[in-house]
């Protein structure tokens, strides 16, 4: 039987302000473990926390960029569980009346499509403190500076069915947070995370199957290969005859498989209520337009404004659109090189071929938009020609040298001098005496031929143009 | 009885309570009073009345997102019934 995969995603975004959530201690990824912290983030009696005003703010530029129907009234709810990482036993949350419902995003598909992924909720909460663990000691250890670090978590409805969707509508997100500017989205340091319901249902089937929560995902690649694993395990499942258990599943990126936490899991009942020590939130029409008019440009937006403005094909601008450090590099290159179609085609091949195989993000690209641009100013001044431009571009890549040093080091200057070019004609001609008899009888086809030798001959240096020409001369 | 003992040592074992067998007796009482009352107050009809978010009538009590000085590590772990590499330290949990 055929099984297609149902996948919904809770992602995790911490939010770029100052200061925590509920108080004024600093929000900022790292420093000295627990010196980040105050009575209100620890947890003591007595301790009121106070909401942060430009957190709530970040929070309706999400729900605005995605859609979402901002709740006139919210509340915040205690979820209550014990864990090392929770110092007040309780995460403070929001439950039944969530900021914002029933948005969407469009992510691109295989055709050159758009399809809506709908967004059940964002809310706000604050983040859990960090552990660390002896390696063969008997003791964890509890950092609580993460601790009232505000999140927003964005739960999709169950429309994604390919771990690639899955991905992509994960990117989608990070890019429109990058634009807010309210989140980082490194997933690396976990500024952005993400957990994924998934479960299997034969093909065209309407109800639900069993599902399981994977968790531990902490880049794109692991998103999709622990989806992919994560489905190929439950079709298994099926096809045994067996059930999917319900139950949270972690992904191993070194053993490449997802296992199930058993046992370890705490029972699901959170008991939540409302915060007593938090007034509700209430937010007006006029607080909503505000933030509105403060939206910057969002990633659908630059895409047009880049068709309209460089000329680019719409393919090509959402793909460089789509990361908000792509699109600046593209606009930086275009600055310094006013040709777009040019750094785009650049861009488009490979730099994001370099990227991939390195399974880098740009915003580590080693190749600044300055030796980009530089390097094709020389391919406009001919001193390189096109062929020769990409070995300097895997050089300068590599060895984050200039195009100029790497060009002068390694020798790659064309050949534009006619009588050079001439000499090593000649050469060519008449080592191949019998191809220029054949040619001359009429197979013309030879000429690419002879074009390719002199190509070789100058290891690739040599203008085409000129050989061109001097070809055409010599054989007539 | 709207709820049985068995209810109660799944709350109190949510709750990290140990509970002696008298005192599971006794909350199972008390427990069910409050929910008989809670039922009491279900007799009324409430439908035209505003739900109540919060006891006190304030709205959005906010803050500007402005850093302040946070307690030093000492004082942060001062209670700590256990500490070492400037973290509370706990039974190995992973």
């Amino acid at each position: 039987m055929a099984y297609e995969a149902v996948i919904g995603l809770e992602v995790h975004a911490q939010l770029l302000t100052e200061s925590k959530i509920f108080c004024g201690c600093s929000a900022v990824f790292g420093g000295e473990p627990n010196t980040h912290t105050c009575p209100v983030c620890t947890g003591m009696p007595g301790s009121l926390p106070v909401l942060n005003r430009k957190a709530v703010e970040f929070a309706i530029k999400m729900a605005l960029a995605t859609n979402c129907e901002i709740a006139p009234h919210s509340l915040f709810a205690r979820k209550n569980y014990f864990y090392p990482d929770l110092p007040k036993g309780y995460q403070i949350s929001q439950y039944e009346l969530p900021l914002a419902t029933k948005g969407y995003v469009e992510i691109p598909t295989a055709d050159g499509g758009k399809k809506r992924v709908r967004i059940t909720r964002i809310h706000m909460e604050e983040d859990a403190g960090k552990l660390f663990h002896d390696e063969d000691g008997p003791f964890s250890y509890v950092d609580f500076n993460r601790t009232g670090v505000p999140l927003l978590e964005i739960v999709s409805e169950p429309d994604l069915r390919t771990p690639k969707e899955a991905a992509d509508y994960l990117r989608v997100l990070r890019a429109i947070l990058q634009y807010l500017e309210i989140c980082d989205g490194n997933m690396e340091e976990g500024s952005l995370r993400c957990d994924a319901n998934v479960s299997v249902r034969p093909m065209g089937a309407q109800t639900l199957g069993i599902r399981a929560e994977v968790k531990n995902m902490n880049s794109f690649r692991h998103v999709e290969r622990a989806l992919a694993y994560e489905i190929e395990r439950q079709n298994k499942v099926l096809e045994q005859g067996d059930e999917v258990v319900q139950e949270t599943r972690l992904w191993d990126p070194q053993k490449g498989i997802t296992d199930s936490m058993r046992g370890k899991e705490e029972a699901h009942d959170y008991r939540y209520f409302p915060d007593p020590d938090l007034v509700p939130l209430a937010i007006s029409p006029k607080w909503i337009e505000e933030v509105r008019k403060g939206l910057p440009e969002l990633p659908l937006e630059r895409k047009d404004r880049f068709v309209q403005q460089y000329h680019i094909p719409e393919y090509d601008a959402g793909i460089i659109t789509s990361s908000k450090a792509l699109a600046d590099y593209y606009e930086e290159c275009v600055r310094l090189f006013p040709e777009p179609k040019q750094v785009s085609n650049w861009i488009m091949g490979d730099l994001l071929r370099l990227l991939k195989e390195d399974d880098r993000e740009v915003e580590d690209c080693p190749l600044a938009p300055q030796q980009l641009a530089e390097m094709l100013g020389l391919i406009k001044d001919g001193i390189i020609s096109g062929k020769i431009a990409k070995a300097v571009f895997e050089e300068m890549y590599k060895s984050g040298k200039g195009a100029r040093d790497v060009v002068q080091e390694q020798g790659l200057v064309q050949i534009t001098d006619e009588d050079a070019l001439s000499a090593i004609v000649e050469e060519v001609l008449t080592a191949h005496s019998q191809e220029v008899d054949a040619y001359k009888k009429g197979k013309e086809k030879l000429f690419g031929f002879f074009v390719g030798q002199v190509m070789k001959a100058t290891q690739g240096k040599a203008n085409p143009r000129l050989v061109n020409e001097i070809l055409q001369k010599k054989l007539r | 009885m709207k709820i049985e003992i068995g209810e109660v040592e799944y709350v109190g074992r949510l709750a990290r309570l140990k509970l002696s067998e008298e005192e599971k007796e006794l909350f199972t009482v008390q427990l069910n009073a409050i929910l008989d009352y809670m039922e009491k107050l279900n007799e009324l009809d409430t439908s035209a009345v505003e739900p109540t978010f919060h006891v006190v009538s304030h709205r959005n009590t906010v803050r500007e997102d402005e850093m302040r000085k946070s307690y030093p590590q000492e004082a942060s772990l001062e209670n700590a019934p256990d500490k070492a590499k400037g973290c509370f330290r706990v039974p190995k949990i992973i």
